[in-house]
Parts: C-alpha cells; sequence; structure tokens
C-alpha cells in the first residue's frame, strides 16, 4: 500500500499567525484516513493547505511523486484532488445542474454516473433546475459532494460533512462515501463526529495544536478508550 | 439506504424561489408616473425615447465595472479612462474619414464608423490589459490602494488626453444616415437615439446570453460568488479576471464612442465626468448584477431627463436622489449578487 499523498514538516502562517507547526501525514492509496482533533487543531487548515488556499511556508507536500506545495489551487485540483469545503461552498445563484456542469471540467457529465449520484441522493435529481441557494441545509451538502465525485479523482479532501446535519441525512452520506470507498477512492475526512469517523475511517491522524500527534488504525483508536481521551479529551463510548 | 427514503428534509420540496420582477416594473412606472405631468403625449414619448437612449448607452459604459467588481472585488475608478480613450480613438480613425461620414450613402458611414468602434473597443480592451497587469494586480484585495491607484490612472490618462489633444472640444459629428429624426405622429424621435437603444439591447442580451448559456458565463457568475471555489474546481480564476477586465474596458470604449457621437463632440474630462453617474448605476443595481446595472441605467435617464423638462434645477440632483431612495429600499441596490 504506497502513500498517495504525504506531508512533511509543513508549516502554515496565516498574517501573523502561526497555524500549522511541521505537520507529518501519510495518506495511503485507496484507503480513508480520519484527520480527527479538538476545535482550532490545524484540521482545516491543513486541507487548505494541501488544496493550496493557503501557501504552506514550509515543508513539502507530495501527490504521488508530484511535489504540489507551490502550485496554485487550480493546479493542485487538476493534478487530481477533489475538495468539498467545510461551507460546502455551492454557487448559491447557479443551478443544481450548473454547480455540477462547472465541476466536471473535462467536459460533459458521464450519465451513468450522475445516476449512480441520484441514486444516493434523490433530490439533487428532483431540483435539477432549481438554484442551489434554495437548497435545504443537506441538500447543499449532498450538492457538494456531488460536485467531488462528478468525474473521477485520486484523492477526496473532505472538510467536516456531517456539521450541522439532520442524523438521517448524515446517514446518506456515510452510505455514499462507504460506496465511494468501495470503488477504491483515497480520502481524507476531517470529522468531529466520532462515530461517523469510526464507521468509515481505516486509518486515522489526530492533531493537536498544529501538529499531527497520533498515527495509526482507526480500530485501534476505536478500541482504546484511554488513548482516545488522551488524544481528544472524550472517548467513543461516551460520545454520540 | 438513499437519502430520499432516510431523510425528513432531504427530499423536502423547495421553498417557492423567489422571482423578484419589481425592479424590473420600476422604469415603467416612472414613465407613467412621468406622464400626467408632461404638458402633450408626444414630448412624453420624445423624453422617454430620449431617456431609454442615454439609459442605453450609461448601461454599456457601466456593465463593465459591474462585471469587474463583481468577479474580482476591485474598485476602479480608472474605468472612466477607458469611457475617455474608446471615444478618442474613434475620433482618431473617424476624423481622417470625414468624407465618408458625410456622405449620404449608409454604406459609407457605417465604412467609417465601423472600424471607428472596433478600434475603440480593441484598443481599450487591450489598455484594459495593460492595465489590470500593472496598475490592478498589485492592489487585489486592498480596496483604499485600489481606489487610491486607480483614481491616479484616472487622473494621469486624463492628462495624458489633455497632453496629447489640447484642452478644447474636438467635434465628432454624426454620419449623415443617423442624422434627424423619425416623425411618429407628434413625436420626433431622433434616429441615432433608436440606434442607442437597439445598441444596449443587443449589449444586454448579449451578454445575459453569455452569463446563462456558456461555460465562461457560469466561471464568471460562480467567481462572483466565491473566487475561491472556483479555483478548487481547477479553473484559473487569474485568466477569467483578465478576460473580465478586457472586456468590461471594451464596453467602456464602447460607451466612450456611442457618447461622444450623441454629444457630437469628445473632451478629455468626459471619462471623469461620467463615472460618478456610471458608479450611481452600479450601485443602485446590485454590485456584480448586470440587469440590475441595466435597470438603474434606465431609472437614472428616465428620472433626470424627466426632471430636466419639468423642474431644470432638481436634474442635477436626480441621480443622487434615486441613488438614495433605492438604497433606502433595497440597502444592497435592486439585485444584489456578491455580499461584499
Amino acid at each position: 500500500m504506497s502513500d498517495l499523498l504525504t506531508l512533511s514538516a509543513v508549516e502554515t502562517h496565516i498574517g501573523r499567525y502561526h497555524i500549522l507547526h511541521g505537520v507529518e501525514l501519510a495518506v495511503p492509496e485507496g484507503r480513508t484516513t480520519m484527520l480527527l482533533g479538538r476545535n482550532g487543531a490545524g484540521k482545516t487548515t491543513t486541507l487548505r493547505t494541501i488544496m493550496g488556499l493557503w501557501r504552506a511556508s514550509r515543508g513539502e507536500i507530495r501527490l504521488g511523486q508530484k511535489r504540489i506545495e507551490a502550485l496554485a489551487t487550480p493546479d493542485i485540483a487538476r493534478a487530481g484532488i477533489g475538495y468539498v469545503p467545510e461551507t460546502m461552498a455551492v454557487f448559491s445563484d447557479l443551478t443544481v445542474r450548473e454547480n455540477l456542469v462547472l465541476a466536471a471540467r473535462e467536459g460533459a457529465m458521464d450519465q451513468a454516473r450522475l445516476d449512480w449520484i441520484f441514486g444516493f441522493f434523490p433530490p439533487l435529481k428532483k431540483f435539477w433546475l432549481s438554484r442551489a441557494g434554495t437548497l435545504s441545509g443537506g441538500q447543499k451538502q449532498m450538492l457538494s459532494f456531488a460536485r467531488a465525485f462528478i468525474e473521477e479523482r485520486k484523492l477526496l479532501l473532505i472538510d467536516e460533512p456531517t456539521k450541522g446535519l439532520a442524523p438521517a441525512i448524515i446517514g446518506a452520506l456515510i452510505d455514499c462515501l462507504k460506496e465511494v470507498k468501495r470503488r477504491g477512492a483515497t480520502i481524507l475526512l476531517v470529522e468531529q463526529n466520532f462515530r461517523v469517523a469510526q464507521e468509515i475511517g481505516d486509518l486515522v491522524g489526530v492533531m493537536d495544536n498544529g501538529r499531527v500527534v497520533h498515527s495509526g488504525t482507526m480500530a485501534e483508536l476505536a478500541a482504546d478508550a484511554m488513548l482516545q481521551h488522551r488524544l481528544l479529551g472524550l472517548s467513543l463510548d461516551t460520545h454520540q | 439506504m438513499s437519502a430520499q427514503d432516510s431523510a425528513t428534509d432531504v427530499g423536502a420540496a423547495l421553498p417557492k424561489a423567489r422571482r423578484d420582477f419589481l425592479p424590473l416594473l420600476l422604469p415603467v412606472a416612472l414613465a407613467l408616473a412621468a406622464l400626467p405631468f408632461i404638458p402633450s403625449s408626444s414630448t412624453w414619448v420624445t423624453l422617454t425615447i430620449a431617456g431609454l437612449a442615454m439609459g442605453m448607452m450609461i448601461f454599456i459604459m457601466a456593465s463593465g465595472l459591474t462585471l469587474i467588481f463583481g468577479l474580482m472585488d476591485v474598485l476602479n475608478f480608472g474605468h472612466g479612462a477607458f469611457i475617455a480613450i474608446g471615444a478618442y480613438l474613434a475620433t482618431l480613425v473617424l476624423l481622417p474619414l470625414g468624407g465618408w461620414m458625410q456622405a449620404d450613402s449608409i454604406w459609407l458611414n457605417l465604412a467609417a464608423v465601423v472600424p471607428a468602434v472596433i478600434v475603440a473597443m480593441a484598443g481599450t480592451a487591450v489598455l484594459g490589459l495593460a492595465f489590470e497587469r500593472v496598475v490592478i494586480a498589485p492592489v487585489y484585495g486592498q480596496h483604499l490602494k485600489q481606489i487610491l491607484i486607480t483614481m491616479g490612472g484616472m487622473i494621469v490618462a486624463e492628462q495624458i488626453l489633455y497632453a496629447l489633444f489640447g484642452p478644447q472640444q474636438i467635434p465628432l459629428p454624426l454620419p449623415t444616415s443617423l442624422r434627424g429624426s423619425f416623425q411618429i405622429g407628434e413625436a420626433a424621435i431622433e434616429k441615432y437615439r433608436v440606434v442607442c437603444v437597439v445598441a444596449g439591447l443587443v449589449v444586454f442580451l448579449s451578454m445575459l446570453a453569455i452569463l446563462n448559456r456558456t461555460r465562461i458565463g457560469l466561471l464568471i457568475r460562480a467567481g462572483v460568488e466565491n473566487t475561491e471555489m472556483v479555483e478548487a474546481l481547477g479553473y484559473r480564476i487569474t485568466r477569467l479576471f483578465v478576460g473580465v477586465f478586457m472586456a468590461g474596458s471594451a464596453l467602456a470604449g464602447l460607451g466612450g464612442v456611442m457618447w461622444g457621437l450623441y454629444r457630437e463632440q469628445v473632451n478629455a474630462a468626459m471619462g471623469g465626468e461620467l463615472l460618478v453617474l456610471v458608479f450611481i448605476v452600479v450601485i443602485i443595481g446590485g454590485l456584480g448584477s448586470v440587469t440590475g446595472c441595466f435597470i438603474g441605467a434606465l431609472l437614472v435617464a428616465l428620472a433626470t431627463n424627466y426632471a430636466g423638462f419639468l423642474v431644470p434645477k432638481l436634474a442635477l440632483v436626480t441621480d443622487i436622489a434615486l441613488m438614495v431612495a433605492v438604497l433606502l429600499w433595497r440597502p444592497r441596490g435592486l439585485y444584489p449578487v456578491t455580499s461584499r
């Protein structure tokens, strides 16, 4: 199992604030790696730094063998990374269809893939020609997922997809992620909901104060309440 | 498990999309409201057509600015320079072709005007490219610096025009075939005003078609909302920025040519004089909205024309008063696009 994405000693400054302090992380190909940690630990900054939305001030980021830390965001995306931001960032003024047309940058959308997406997210078909701004929060998250899945990507970066969503919608998103996993996708997923993390994750990196302080398998972390408590300040058994 | 059969709100019907037609009715309402105060219907028709023509010219000048602000978040006070430069470039082409302009043949007239418009638009587009790369690019995201440096660019351009062409007004006569008027009943409608209305509509409809029917248009609309996400989808927004800036500058150049022909003269200060009006229209329309800009331009021009006829002194403050009224009603303009 080779690493598709590696971060070595990555540091990021935002203005005068030093946010990432030498992040070391490896994301193996074909696996789902969860990035956990308390609020403010640097998880979102890590994803944004990988995407080039914030520039790494030091360190090295590799996608396969290619260094990407100095590339512009569009070039990083074109290298094969799909990004689902924490804010969903759907284009409110555009219809559901137009959002997906833009995401399918290689040309026309693949109908079979679109049907596969509709299978998980029927509302996207129902509201195909509706403006994305009129969708509910859950529907917007589905659209944000669909945008990342409409074409094959080497790596998916997904930032807190279940935040603020109803349990039933979270279930739909989990089902979709499981299917994407089954198809062999490589995913780096930031998640605060530990139940979701446990259900989806193969591997885990735990961040604290701008560093990855623990790396291992999700199963190990899930089985060790002491470790959870030490790293995250709570345990999976007590957290719903 | 699918989302539809599992989630309570996931497949729920959308709230009915609010179709906001009210601003579209404002120019019609304004025109109808003015009707009882104007002594004859023929005068009203003449004033209304004149207002529409003026509004279309202002729209052409302002539409580029609203896109530039909406997409690039750039406050370009140098936009007026492109209006003046466009007018001067057309003048440079038209002066040696004076014979064709004064000929009775519409084809000779067109043979003079069309190249002048092309030169004006191409020239201002190229200057826009240079202006964006040299002046604007270093101050992206810094509004105060943008205001200062683009205002500076405007002053420099104006002074260069003074140095090259002098302070005097330069005549820019209309071609013969656009002189005179149509008589409809008792109303006299100038031919050139009809041309302006048609040109404005063509520009407006073309912009709507590009924004709504093409991939470039989708990218512009998406970029107006969230440039970062457009980049994260793999599109180089800076190229789009440059393209939109060039198109906006070219439209300003076209507007300058039309305004110069309308006034039948050009002068170096015309860009600065029109800039205030252009900004008022962009603010009334809602920053970044082409449709809002179109309606704003029509409102300002119609109101100025009616007020100029009824209470000439009032015409001096009509555009400001209109902007205040619109912003009291809708603080972010008629059709706000950006949250900035």
